[in-house]
């Protein structure tokens, strides 16, 4: 009798890589790696966005065979990842401002059109700042056109690289320095910010899919996947901040872990605005076991605690559950 | 060949001439006829090969311009005034980066009050951002120069602004000579860029510089403005033997050989102030004009050496440093350090305000005597502006400027009670 | 240097007739610059264009302060906009009109002129007639070669045709030869 077999990593040690087949294994166990973020760079120790970087731009260069250029936005990316006079990308990349990612990969891909270039395939990536607020309007654009460009956003819920503001994807009670922990209701107000991935689904591209640094193979299948396609494609990528977040460096897999077993992160697809895929929790956890490795929510669990922002919390998470379908069925 | 034809759609086919590889487009008066000329040209495949990307704005369309120059494509926008700004970021960005752009504006004012019609503050505002900036005299000037600054710009590495006044010249028809796509072929060779995205070669373009660097890095950029100063006359000689006729360069000098006052301006206005001159000598006045083409890279040895030989320059200019005065005229004073020379300045034409012969003729003349105060508004409404003043000394609450102003000139109803 | 100043309502290819006169004089080796003056697009607002016509370049770009003729599409205007600024007695009038210049309240106004130089034409009606629709501009030009003597009916036709393709092209034209024609004919 065979059963599924599910592998998962803790820390950052992964495991099972060769217990799967060859096609099935992650590029980073490849000696053949482009390592196209590599060493030197100036990302904080614990950085999820360096690792998803790396395991995304990777997979997408192969999948590219080698053909890739990369647009970045102004972010913490851009920024440890280029520091004068050095570069730790080994893939053409181009940088040009904060908020006009989406529009300037819209450029390459019409100039590699022009020119009959149909083998070079284009990446635009950018924080959550750059993505959902500043660069919102070159976005929608992009997706209109169903330009042949596929977007990432690497995902910390904050301005990180300015000092930790606030942006349209920090959440509810989140504390930030222009959301401080302070006043009547701390931290940020329950209402805003925005969902891109829905958004992306809003506007029928391609593939959108939602994807974390805890889920690597994961990730990687997703970026293989959309690279299978043409066309406007949406990758958003949960990236923990220890700085931003307050958690510890070594907690940065756990932490994007508990983001999805609690519901506060669904794993999905959807093509042409119609979910496809969900990943099921495993194992569900209550919103408080997320939340309490991070200072940013702190001031929820001072005496005495703010009970009902933690109900409120928890409501976000079951409807996700809900919505998205993402319980196991009991078996 | 000769056409009979809108400035616009002459901008475009002397465009479309030069083989742009991506065009990206953004509507906003009175540019919009140029990029829908473009587009028709494209659909019917008579630009092959060519992508034309309509845009989400003008920040967007500069942006697509930037990747597509960075991957080594010819790359062409337009816009104007109030576009121009809100693509400011990206502007600084292109030259910062060294990106062969070019980029028409079709000179309009910026607001507020809003206001669609022709001045040059869309274009000065811009002006220290690192583009070249060429202003057309003409629309046959306009088509020739954007020929031309497809080759400057990739000779050098900058990108550049064709500025055009927005419907004087780009809603004007008249006379054009189009060249035919041989003469352009052999004028404007396929771009060959200096950096380019290249997955046989990669590089990082854009990184961040910080105090060790960064003034090496825009002396840089101030060096390649310099070399433009060398670069343009060659490019313009060299359009001369192509083309067979005069266009472009830095300045252009009328009957300056004795003049004891010249007269200094840019684009359309020139024309206007070549016949009021000639009506002037008519009547025994030593006087000249001075026509800058170039106003970025500034050429200050060229037009000292155009001026230095009258008692007084009077340039007359459709901007205003608000709380200063003349911007060109400022430039201008450059030019003439050290000498005796006065310079007046004569702002004129903002927000589209007409231009006449006969205003000039007068303000000429009293600068010719040194009787013209500094600067001169040219027709303003003198009266309108002191009923203002007297309301604002009568009530803290007196309401928008510009309504105040409308409802004088009867275009707006009284207020609601 | 001979100048034309047009006076209408947008939507009535006022601009378009500028246009169309200055390609008429181009077609005959003129130099010739026509241009709007501006406003936002609408429909019925007062619109003014004009059109210079010489036989060397033309660098001047002011608005015709001094039209040598006049062009009025919309006889609604008359008393609406000041259309006679700068006009002498030796200028040229076509108003698009059936009534009299009497009627127009302009009997004493035109009677300065001299009398070919003045003339009301039906415009709008032979444009019903011909092309369909009540746009006075080709018949006009038509009228202004008759009347001024300065542009070929010829010229004006080749640059209707050139403006309007096919079929209403030809109609503009034959609403312009039979401006031309009835003028010449009295």
């Amino acid at each position: 009798m065979t059963q599924p077999v599910k592998f998962y990593q803790t820390g950052t040690f992964t495991v099972g890589n060769r217990l799967l087949d060859p096609e099935q294994r992650t590029v980073q166990a490849t000696i053949e790696r482009n390592n196209s973020l590599t060493s030197g760079h100036r990302a904080c120790q614990g950085c999820g966005e360096a690792l998803g970087a790396r395991y995304a731009v990777d997979a997408a260069l192969r999948a590219a065979q080698g053909r890739l250029l990369a647009v970045n936005a102004t972010g913490c990316l851009e920024v440890f990842s280029t520091p004068y006079p050095e570069s730790s990308w080994r893939l053409p990349w181009l940088h040009s401002l904060f908020g006009n990612a989406p529009a300037v990969a819209t450029g390459i891909a019409a100039a590699l059109r022009a020119k009959g270039r149909s083998d070079t395939r284009v990446l635009a990536q950018g924080g959550d700042g750059g993505t959902v607020d500043i660069g919102f309007g070159c976005l929608s654009g992009m997706f209109e056109r169903n330009d042949d460009v596929l977007y990432i956003c690497y995902d910390n819920e904050a301005y990180m690289n300015t000092g930790v503001q606030r942006s349209g994807r920090t959440p509810p009670t989140a504390r930030t320095a222009t959301t401080p922990a302070l006043g009547e209701h701390p931290g940020e107000t329950f209402g805003h910010g925005k969902n891109p991935a829905l958004i992306a689904m809003a506007h029928g591209i391609p593939y959108v899919a939602t994807a974390t640094v805890a889920e690597l193979h994961d990730l990687e299948a997703k970026v293989n996947k959309a690279m299978a396609l043409h066309g406007a494609r949406y990758l958003h990528i949960h990236v923990p901040c220890p700085l931003g977040w307050g958690s510890a460096p070594c907690d940065t897999i756990k932490v994007a872990r508990l983001a999805v077993e609690s519901g506060l992160f669904p794993l999905i697809e959807a093509e042409h605005g119609e979910l496809t895929e969900v990943t099921k929790i495993r194992r569900r956890v209550p919103v408080e076991e997320y939340l309490r490795l991070q200072k940013r929510f702190a001031h929820l669990f001072r005496e005495p605690r703010d009970e009902v922002s933690l109900a409120a919390i928890q409501a976000i998470a079951d409807r996700n559950i809900a919505r998205f379908g993402l319980r196991e069925e009991a078996t | 060949m000769l056409k009979q034809i809108e400035g616009s759609h002459a901008i475009a086919e002397a465009i479309a001439l030069c083989r742009p590889e991506v065009i990206c487009a953004y509507p906003i008066t009175p540019q919009t006829h140029i990029v829908e000329t473009l587009s028709e040209i494209v659909r019917k495949g008579e630009l092959v090969p060519c992508e034309y990307v309509n845009v989400e704005s003008e920040f967007a369309a500069l942006s697509v311009a930037i990747g597509a120059s960075a991957a080594g494509a010819r790359a062409y926008t337009a816009t104007s005034s109030q576009g121009l700004l809100f693509m400011a970021e990206a502007v600084y960005n292109a030259a910062g980066l060294g990106l062969p752009i070019v980029m028409t504006i079709g000179n309009r004012a910026i607001g507020a009050p809003i206001n669609i019609w022709n001045d040059h503050s869309d274009s000065m505002s811009m002006a220290n951002s690192g583009w070249i900036q060429l202003h057309a005299e003409s629309n046959q000037e306009a088509a020739d120069l954007h020929i031309q600054a497809f080759k400057l710009a990739e000779q050098i590495s900058v990108p550049i602004m064709v500025c055009v006044d927005g419907f004087v010249l780009t809603h004007a028809y008249e006379r054009v000579d189009i060249p035919n796509q041989a003469q352009v072929d052999a004028f404007l060779p396929p771009f060959e860029p200096m950096q380019v995205l290249d997955p046989e070669d990669p590089v990082t373009i854009g990184a961040m510089v910080g105090p060790e660097a960064f003034m090496e890095v825009r002396y840089l950029a101030h060096h390649k403005q310099l070399q433009a100063i060398e670069a343009i006359p060659r490019i313009a000689e060299d359009f001369a033997v192509v083309f067979d006729r005069r266009s472009g360069g830095l300045i252009d000098s009328y009957r300056t050989e004795d003049a004891e006052t010249i007269v200094v301006a840019l684009g359309s206005v020139v024309g206007t102030i070549k016949d009021t001159v000639d009506e002037l000598r008519d009547q025994g006045v030593k006087i000249g004009a001075v026509k800058i083409v170039s106003f970025r890279p500034f050429p200050l040895a060229q037009l000292r050496a155009a001026l230095e030989g009258a008692a007084r320059v009077v340039v007359v200019e459709k901007d205003l440093a608000l709380g200063l005065g003349g911007i060109v005229a400022s430039n201008v004073r450059m030019s003439l350090r050290g000498l005796q020379t006065a310079v007046y300045t004569i702002i004129a034409g903002l927000g589209g305000r007409s231009i006449t012969k006969s205003a000039l003729r007068g303000a000429f003349g009293r600068s010719h005597e040194d009787e013209i105060e500094d600067p001169h508004f040219l027709d303003l409404k003198w009266d309108m502006v002191d009923r203002e003043l007297a309301r604002w000394k009568e009530t803290r609450r007196s309401g928008p400027i510009a309504e105040n102003i409308l409802r004088e000139l009867g275009l707006v109803g009284n207020r609601v009670h | 240097m001979f100048q034309v100043r047009l006076h209408g309502r947008g939507g009535q290819g006022v601009v378009t007739a500028a246009e169309m006169l200055s390609v008429a004089a181009f077609l005959e080796g003129y130099h010739a610059q026509a241009f709007p003056s501006f406003g936002s697009e609408r429909m019925g607002a007062p619109v003014m264009a004009f059109c210079r016509i010489d036989d060397k370049e033309i660098r001047l770009r002011e608005p015709v302060m001094h039209p040598d003729a006049l062009i009025v599409q919309d006889p609604t205007l008359l008393h609406q906009v000041d259309l006679f600024a700068g006009l002498d007695s030796q200028g040229y009038l076509l108003i698009n009109t059936t009534r009299s210049f009497a009627d127009l309240g302009l009997g004493e106004y035109v009677s300065a002129f001299p009398p070919h130089h003045v003339c009301a034409v039906a415009a709008s009606e032979l444009a019903q007639r011909h092309v369909g629709r009540p746009l006075p501009n080709a018949a006009l030009l038509g009228g202004f070669a008759a009347v001024t003597g300065r542009i070929k009916l010829d010229s004006v036709q080749a640059a209707i045709r050139q403006t309007f393709a096919g079929a209403v092209g030809e109609a503009n034209a034959a609403a312009a030869a039979e401006a031309f024609h009835a003028i010449k004919t009295n």
